[in-house]
């Protein structure tokens, strides 16, 4: 009895700090997101109506939503496994016996991760300007037609990939090694001894070994792609045709630039069920993959 | 000792401080928000308005271009607008229907320094709102065009071109010429100043009912629109966006394009990133309209007084001192900003000034965009479907049918708001 209250007593500040800075803008944003809140019912409170849930009735019927959604979602599908797969083949790498200069390449590959989106955006920019950007450069010389990376709608958001997977490998990367050196040795040194092949003892120490980090590092991830706004946002403003228009981008376009808050609220609400309902999926298969072994 | 001598030193300091504090109060201490460059020059400009009013305290404080909306809306949410500040006059409308700016009727009526007929009656008129005036026009900005002299003589003309049907034949002789080589124009896909200023050319409002429905299916905006995607269907302009070509003044420079749709600010870039070898060969040209010569946007500045200002009349001052020709002029000469009244336009620096004469000539064939707070939300719609033409994804008829259905559904809130208004006061 005491010892519940002590813990009650301990856990006070930071569930107070939760309250105040989560849960209460957060029921905030839900009810704001049942009122049409905008500019006119900021001139005069009278002209806030309470719209039930017209907000999100009218978002899922507009086709600019769902080709957020599609975008946000084709990101996510293609981003994240590639990302990861990186991420854990740059980890394997550095973590290799035969790896040199192991503390430089550490640090050169997670530069990207604290570099500022703007300016590296800028520079991608010119990379992959269709007419001067060195990356068409490369592509004709190796024979290959050159692809107009910002004005066609099939290759933009192909580009925001790329560009997010080489700007984040490096994060997942420090994770998946921290999990890599923590593998003890001799399982390897058992394996070799019985005579297994590198590709059997990734398939069956490694791999094994990583899953519950994998699992952590796929959430995280997939919950930061599904928040796409900075790499559109910066290098094609969400063009060309709105084809790198993102569930969140469109919730800044209603919020910030025209201040249709209900319905940005009603976007907010809409990506957080998406992301909640991802997330939960991703915990119960990792959840019955656990129960199998 | 010491250590006495020191409190009652500093309790002494405190002193003067509060007096101070409260001297300077006492005084107006004028509040004056600027948005981008302007805040630089307007410091410039401010010590003779100083010395003619000593009692009236400058604090001017510079707002980023592309934070200013959201700073100001913020602000008027927050009560903490200032006394004076420079607004865009395409905001003007959202302002107002905020009921955050004082009407300035009554002393423009009584004003010595400010003659509404001096200024450009169109700039003017963005001002006024259902009847009220809000702002006073500080400088203008309208689109036209930049165009090549040399490689337009090279296509066999003399002289840029009065109407569309003009403008789009030397388009096609420029592309057959160089063998497609050069482009007509270069308009960005992704900014709607340029189909904004061909549809105002045609006189008929882009919205209809007091700016309760879009008016896009109208027969000359369809007009509008058509030629505008014409041009890029018949090849005379790239379907790309102001992102593909990150540097427009170094293609122009090469003669990648011969027209390029554009405002006051880059005839200063042009001088400064050309070198001075192409600095004859560039000119500009009012823009050509449907028939003959035509309108172009009316964009530019206001200063406005916010209604929660406590100094209001000291503020009016100001407004007056900074829109006298003369201080209009010196402006000018800082920053390149045009000036919206006439009688500014008598000096000899801008008279001299060759490229700008087509400004001048434009100035007086504007149109204003229709003021709704709605609009910067209706206008990037229009652009985005227009692209979706340009990309042949919709006829001209779908085109402009999708924009009346998404600009109402943008203004079934005003609608609303307004017949609970007339119900209100009938």
């Amino acid at each position: 009895m005491n010892r519940s209250r002590a813990a009650w007593l301990f856990l006070a500040p930071a569930l107070l700090v939760l309250a105040v800075f989560f849960l209460v803008p957060v029921i905030a944003g839900l009810l704001l997101s049942l009122t049409d809140y905008d500019l006119y019912a900021l001139a005069d409170i009278h002209n806030l109506r309470f719209v039930g849930l017209h907000n999100y009735w009218e978002l899922l019927h507009r086709p600019l939503f769902w080709a957020a959604l599609g975008h946000t979602l084709y990101f996510v599908i293609a981003g994240v496994p590639l990302s990861i797969a990186v991420s854990l083949g740059a980890a394997l790498l550095l973590n290799s016996p035969f790896a040199r200069a192991r503390a430089f390449f550490r640090t050169a590959l997670f530069a990207p991760v604290v570099t500022t989106v703007v300016a590296v955006a800028v520079i991608w920019r010119y990379l992959f300007n269709p007419k001067y950007g060195v990356v068409n450069f490369v592509l004709v010389h190796l024979g290959v037609h050159p692809v107009d990376w910002l004005g066609d709608p099939h290759w933009a958001m192909p580009m925001i990939i790329l560009f997010a997977v080489w700007k984040n490998f490096g994060y997942n990367m420090i994770i998946l090694l921290a999990g890599l050196q923590a593998i003890p040795a001799e399982l390897y040194e058992a394996a070799r001894i019985d005579g297994a092949s590198v590709w059997r003892q990734f398939r069956h120490i490694t791999w094994p070994m990583l899953t519950p980090i994998l699992l952590l590092v796929c959430i995280l991830t997939v919950s930061g792609y599904f928040q796409l706004f900075a790499e559109p946002y910066v290098i094609t403003e969400g063009g060309p045709l709105q084809s790198t228009v993102s569930v969140l981008y469109l919730m800044y376009d209603e919020g910030f630039k025209y201040w249709n808050m209900g319905t940005a609220s009603a976007v907010a609400f809409l990506l957080f069920v998406v992301m909640f309902a991802a997330t939960a999926l991703m915990w119960r298969a990792g959840e019955a993959r656990e129960a199998v072994a | 000792m010491r250590i006495a001598h020191a409190l009652r030193c500093a309790a002494f300091s405190v002193c003067v401080l509060l007096t101070a504090c409260s001297q300077s109060d006492d005084r107006h201490t004028l509040q004056f928000w600027t948005i981008g460059r302007e805040g630089e020059a307007v410091q410039k400009l401010l010590p003779e308005f100083r010395r003619a009013h000593p009692e009236i305290r400058v604090e001017v404080q510079q707002i980023p271009l592309t934070a200013a909306h959201e700073k100001l809306l913020t602000a008027y949410a927050g009560g903490s607008l200032p006394d004076v500040t420079q607004i865009g006059n395409t905001w003007v409308p959202e302002f107002a229907a905020l009921h955050a700016l004082e009407p300035l009727d009554a002393r423009v009526a009584q004003s010595r320094d400010i003659d509404s007929h001096d200024y450009f009656p169109t700039v003017w008129a963005t001002n006024r709102i259902d009847g009220a005036l809000y702002g006073i026009p500080w400088y203008v900005d309208t689109r036209l065009l930049f165009y090549r002299v040399d490689l337009l003589r090279e296509a066999g003309f003399d002289a840029p071109p009065h109407d569309w049907t003009e403008w789009q034949a030397q388009m096609d002789a420029i592309r057959a010429k160089s063998h497609g080589k050069r482009w007509g124009a270069l308009l960005p896909t992704n900014e709607y100043d340029q189909l904004l200023a061909l549809a105002l050319q045609e006189h008929v409002p882009l919205l209809r009912d007091g700016g309760r429905y879009g008016n896009f299916q109208s027969a000359e905006f369809k007009r509008a629109l058509s030629f505008y995607v014409g041009l890029f269907k018949r090849g005379d302009v790239p379907a790309y966006t102001n992102i593909q070509v990150s540097n427009p003044w170094e293609e122009f420079g090469r003669g990648a394009f011969v027209f390029y749709l554009s405002g006051p600010w880059n005839i200063g870039e042009f001088r400064k990133r050309l070198p001075a070898s192409q600095q004859e060969d560039w000119n500009t040209a009012p823009l050509p309209g449907p028939d003959g010569p035509g309108d172009s946007v009316a964009y530019g500045s206001s200063l406005v007084i916010p209604r929660t200002s406590q100094h209001k009349q000291a503020a009016w001052e100001l407004i007056e001192y900074l829109s006298r020709p003369y201080v209009q002029q010196r402006f000018y000469e800082l920053l390149g900003d045009l000036p919206p009244r006439r009688s500014a336009w008598e000096s000899t620096a801008l008279k001299n000034d060759h490229e700008l004469h087509a400004f001048r000539e434009q100035l007086e064939r504007l149109a204003p965009a229709p003021p709704v707070p709605e609009w910067e939300q209706i206008v990037n719609m229009m652009q985005e479907t227009a692209a979706r033409a340009i990309a042949g994804q919709l006829t001209i008829d779908q085109a402009a049918a999708q924009m009346d259905a998404q600009a109402d559904a943008m203004l079934a809130k005003r609608r609303s708001v307004l017949s609970r208004e007339e119900k209100v006061r009938p």
